[in-house]
């Protein structure tokens, strides 16, 4: 399992660093989407660092419905589905594999919008560094989570627009615990209760992702 | 005798729902603090147990038995279903009378607490099932993936039913049964409230019956349909 998970995500993150998708499309997304987030507070409510958590965990969640289904799209090319049949890899290694590559993906570009938060929106840098953590975490719930309902969509109609359907109402709870333990690094608070969440989480989707994603890799 | 009992469901759900409604409103006393708002309480809690822990539990066991190699057929996967769309209805018909007897006592029609908030995600899960389902056109692969996409919304259930221990909430936490097992609610409100729980529990096997019907009819005419389709392009072939 362990084998195949390490041969998918180094497939995963070469065609990425070949591609450059990541670089030149979802950065400057991101990066985008943050400087537009800060315009539409306005140069009060943007200055202001208790705002800062949440417009960081919105973009990530635009940001990483994009990475989703580019690391979906990857599998859709010409015969790759049929060859990974072919070759009978082990799904929970597929699973494991393809969610460690996007959680490579997605700490990345956490850090340029964390960086992008710190200058933009002047959230405080201690403050963030402390809460690196928790979001690291909660970014890797969001991978793997992401993974899972991403090869739920692919195939049917429309995959595209039944993603972002599928995975709000089960990322809504990740991001608040995740804003919130941000929230808490910055300004004090209890911090375990909302770890709880994303650590549950964490080992929740791990567990239905490896006892199930050979279901849906035979559909 | 299991035809009979299938017979007998509609009425004693009515006669269930009835009588909730008469002891509800005639025959109980209103509440010390509360006033006639008590008669709300009849209704819902009913209705939530039905939304979030009968419907939803029997659209995950259906699904968990779907995938489960033994038990795999056709007809969990229609029990999934049809459990998940009541469910739907029954999760909206929790937040409106959430609402109602919410706006009077809280002030407000809604309030982004965790029990509301959470009760609300697994509404937009059901949705989403649906959204699912209408997605693939092949049946297997749609079973298939619906079962997997219930199995994970079902771990929304917990964090709803522990939200008000969880969290510091608006929403009040268990009040009929404390946690030591005390009942709360004496003499004819306790009846009112328990009559509402088996009547709402019957509708919701009632109206899981009658979609489970149609979704069969419906299976059986879209084959027969298809049937008709090739045997046409046969004739014409030949």
């Amino acid at each position: 399992m362990i084998r195949v998970a390490r041969i998918v995500a180094v497939k995963d993150l070469r065609i990425e660093v070949r591609s450059r998708v990541l670089l030149w499309q979802v950065l400057p997304f991101g990066v985008i989407a943050l400087l537009l987030s800060g315009l539409a507070l306005g140069p009060t409510q943007a200055g202001n660092s208790s705002a800062g958590p949440g417009l960081f965990y919105l973009v990530t969640l635009f940001v990483t419905l994009l990475m989703i289904n580019r690391s979906q799209a990857i599998e859709n090319a010409p015969g790759t589905r049929a060859s990974v049949a072919t070759l009978g890899l082990d799904p929970a290694g597929v699973f494991l594999g393809k969610a460690f590559a996007l959680t490579v993906e997605l700490w990345i570009t956490g850090l340029v919008l964390l960086a992008g938060s710190v200058l933009v929106l002047h959230t405080a840098l201690i403050g963030t560094v402390e809460a690196l953590p928790s979001i690291l975490v909660t970014l890797t719930t969001l991978a793997l989570a992401g993974t899972l309902y991403g090869a739920l969509t692919q195939g049917g109609d429309g995959p595209a627009t039944l993603l972002p359907v599928l995975t709000l109402p089960a990322f809504a709870p990740l991001l608040i615990a995740g804003e919130r333990s941000y929230s808490a690094a910055l300004h004090g608070g209890a911090l375990w209760e909302w770890w709880v969440i994303v650590v549950v989480a964490l080992v929740a989707y791990t567990a239905v992702g490896i006892l199930l994603y050979g279901v849906l890799e035979e559909s | 005798m299991i035809k009979f009992t299938q017979r007998l469901l509609g009425p004693v759900t009515l006669a269930c729902l009835a009588a909730t409604f008469v002891l509800g409103l005639w025959v109980t006393p209103e509440d010390r603090t509360q006033k006639n708002l008590v008669r709300l309480l009849y209704v819902h809690p009913p209705i939530a147990w039905v939304a979030l822990y009968v419907s939803f539990g029997t659209a995950t066991i259906a699904s968990c038995l779907y995938l489960w190699k033994r038990t795999r057929s056709m007809n969990m996967d229609r029990i999934a279903h049809c459990s998940m769309e009541v469910s739907a209805v029954f999760i909206v018909l929790t937040l409106i009378t959430g609402s109602i007897w919410g706006r009077p006592t809280w002030g407000v029609w809604w309030a982004w607490d965790a029990r509301l908030t959470s009760t609300a995600i697994l509404g937009v899960f059901a949705l989403a099932y649906l959204a699912l389902r209408r997605a693939n056109d092949d049946p297997v692969v749609r079973a298939r993936r619906s079962a997997v996409f219930a199995i994970l919304t079902a771990i929304n259930v917990p964090i709803i039913h522990f939200s008000v221990v969880w969290w510091k909430t608006l929403h009040q936490g268990a009040s009929v049964l404390t946690s030591t097992g005390q009942l709360n609610v004496h003499g004819s409100m306790l009846l009112a409230m328990l009559l509402g729980f088996v009547g709402f529990t019957l509708l919701f096997f009632w109206l899981l019956r009658e979609r489970y019907r149609l979704e069969v009819k419906r299976d059986v005419a879209s084959a027969a349909t298809l049937d008709e389709a090739l045997s046409l392009r046969r004739r014409e072939g030949v």
